[in-house]
């Protein structure tokens, strides 16, 4: 990893969100001390801990597959930090009961955590965590071993959880959904480099390079290669020409190779004459609320998200385009606006 | 078929490992006639004296005392040098752990006969020659690699993700593995002490060369000097024999399952 450089302001839910291998587990096992950065600082509020071991940083990690002690009851999890702190035995089942008690596991607080099921183990870690009142919570994918249902629930809970707590909170996953709606910022890692940290609506509206837009938002981005003439119009090498003219980009990047990027949902259909793009939808995946529409025009291939009611069927031609405010555009894979000044 | 062939061959093997057991055991019950007689008699006629004789004239009860203070002291220190051993090859990033892992093998297939000499000149060179730390110490030195081998596959069984909440949770390296690497790993520890055990416990040439003092001989060098000048106490060496076996034999009935288990922990995940 090089370069990598951030903040997560108190209180502040800030999620690394990256592809499997672009070290966004390592740096947050770096701040938790369980790895060393061979350069570089970690600083939690205004004291270097990057050479104190783990224990005496003050943070808590939650572990992908739960890590619990299997040894222990569920009470004895939660406790277990409280314990080797010192903390006097009345204080504990205090705090143990009362974390119990948010979790909804106050149940199960005799049960040794082989006996729980995957939420509720997942609920026992978070309150291992919780218990603590560490200063900064660290999460590595805590959510990618439940189901899609359980994953969907527990992320609201997350959330809600953060409201209530105000902690500072380290999230790291792979998984678009929980970054966009649990982080208040996103930072996208890939390759061991920072690609962006903003918003959620930052990242998806102005994703500041070709990864970021390939990367975030489900159906992907669509990308084509092309170059810009004197009076503004995008070309592609199969014919696609799309107006852009009046925009700065249409000044500054004239003749050089650019990548245009749609998002799905920016297409609308539209009369043959205005038309970005004509062609046949080769398929079309109907989610009800929704359509993907895979379109095939010459060479290229396009994904566009249609409401629902539209009824394409496989083999309609379509005509499409979009609005220019909408249109990104990326030159040697960073993004260049088109509206406002140049990034 | 298939079956019956299978339940032969497990008879037959049992037989042929049972026999000579069972011929001491019955051997401890017969009257000296009935040991002597021909043609043999196989069954006997179940006298207790052999086992009067061998506590009350030959010092069983003493030699049972020595074998338990070797063996027990024995386990406790192998084992304790070997959990902590096993730990740091099964944990830390050693770049030599596979290396050493493997010259710890190598050491412990030298023939006992080949270490012989210099144990001896070493115990008599410390003056641990007829002590029990002398003993002691030599039967650690054979049963330590052992020890080693079976906790550190235990150990890299164990997922390290918990011990590295157990760190984050606020415990030091130590206390991770008091609290939680060793109660994790309780099972592996159990083989390795009772294999350990069971070795100081039958081990008997270590024992012949290093514990000439009666005071101090262990069960099976005390059993093999049961026969005097001109006496050979075959019922008193039976009746020793077989309560010498006892405890190994209810050690491992009752704990066969986890000493399978520890054996072939690493050999296949679960």
């Amino acid at each position: 990893m090089e370069e990598i450089s951030f903040t997560v302001a108190d209180g502040e839910f800030c999620v690394l969100l990256g592809p499997s291998g672009c070290g966004k587990t390592t740096l947050l096992r770096i701040v938790a001390g369980l790895e060393s950065a061979s350069a570089g600082t970690v600083d939690i509020d205004t004291t270097r801990v990057d050479l104190l071991p783990p224990q005496d940083r003050d943070v808590a990690f939650v572990f992908q597959n739960y890590a619990l002690y299997p040894h222990m009851t569920v009470f004895e999890n939660l406790g277990f930090s409280l314990r080797l702190h010192d903390v006097a035995k009345d204080e504990i089942q205090t705090r143990v009961t009362e974390v119990a008690r948010l979790l909804e596991i106050d149940n199960q607080l005799k049960q040794k955590p082989q006996q729980l099921s995957g939420g509720q183990r997942q609920r026992v870690a978070l309150g291992r965590a919780i218990v603590r009142r560490p200063k900064l919570f660290l999460f590595d994918e805590p959510l990618s071993n439940l189901d899609a249902t359980l994953r969907a629930n527990m992320r609201v809970e997350l959330g809600r959880l953060h409201t209530r707590l105000g902690s500072t909170m380290l999230y790291v996953t792979h998984d678009q959904a929980e970054a966009m709606t649990l982080g208040e910022k996103i930072i996208v890692l890939d390759k061991g480099r920072i690609q962006q940290v903003g918003t959620a609506s930052e990242i998806y509206h102005r994703p500041s390079n070709l990864f970021v837009a390939g990367f975030v938002g489900q159906p992907q981005m669509n990308l084509i290669e092309g170059r810009l003439d004197s009076n503004g119009k995008f070309h592609d090498e199969g014919g696609v020409e799309i107006d852009l003219a009046g925009t700065v980009a249409s000044r500054s990047a004239v003749d050089s190779p650019l990548t245009l990027g749609i998002r799905p949902e920016d297409f609308r259909p539209c009369a043959s004459a205005d038309a970005w793009f004509s062609g046949t939808a080769e398929f079309v995946e109907d989610l009800g609320s929704d359509c993907f529409v895979h379109l095939l025009c010459g060479k290229l291939k396009l994904v566009a998200r249609l409401p629902g009611q539209n009824r394409i069927k496989r083999g309609d031609s379509l005509h499409l385009n979009a609005d220019p405010q909408r249109v990104h555009l990326f030159r040697d894979g960073r993004r260049v606006d088109l509206f406002g000044s140049e990034a | 078929m298939k079956k019956f062939a299978f339940a032969a061959s497990v008879a037959a093997i049992g037989t042929l490992t049972l026999l000579p057991f069972s011929w001491f055991v019955l051997t401890s019950w017969k009257s000296a006639a009935e040991i002597i007689a021909i043609p043999p008699v196989i069954l006997p006629s179940f006298h207790w004296d052999n086992y009067r004789a061998a506590i009350t004239q030959y010092g069983l009860l003493h030699y049972i005392g020595n074998s338990a203070i070797v063996a027990l002291a024995t386990t406790l220190v192998s084992l304790a040098i070997a959990s902590l051993a096993a730990f740091a090859l099964a944990r830390f990033k050693l770049r030599w752990a596979r290396y050493y892992l493997m010259l710890l093998l190598a050491l412990s297939m030298f023939p006992q006969i080949a270490i012989a000499g210099p144990v001896w000149r070493l115990l008599n060179f410390l003056g641990w020659l007829n002590s029990y730390q002398g003993i002691v110490a030599a039967y650690i030195s054979l049963t330590l690699p052992f020890a080693v081998w079976v906790l550190t596959t235990f150990f890299q069984e164990l997922p390290y993700d918990i011990e590295e909440a157990a760190l984050v949770d606020g415990c030091t390296r130590w206390q991770a593995l008091r609290l939680v690497v060793l109660p994790l790993a309780a099972p592996g520890l159990f083989t390795a002490a009772i294999l350990v055990f069971i070795h100081a416990w039958n081990e008997f040439f270590f024992a012949l060369i290093i514990l000439t003092y009666p005071a101090l001989q262990t069960l099976p060098v005390g059993i093999a000097l049961f026969p005097g000048e001109y006496t050979m106490p075959w019922g008193e060496i039976a009746a020793a024999s077989t309560i010498a076996t006892l405890p190994l034999v209810a050690l491992t009935l009752i704990f066969q399952r986890r000493i399978v288990q520890g054996l072939s922990a690493g050999a296949v995940k679960g």
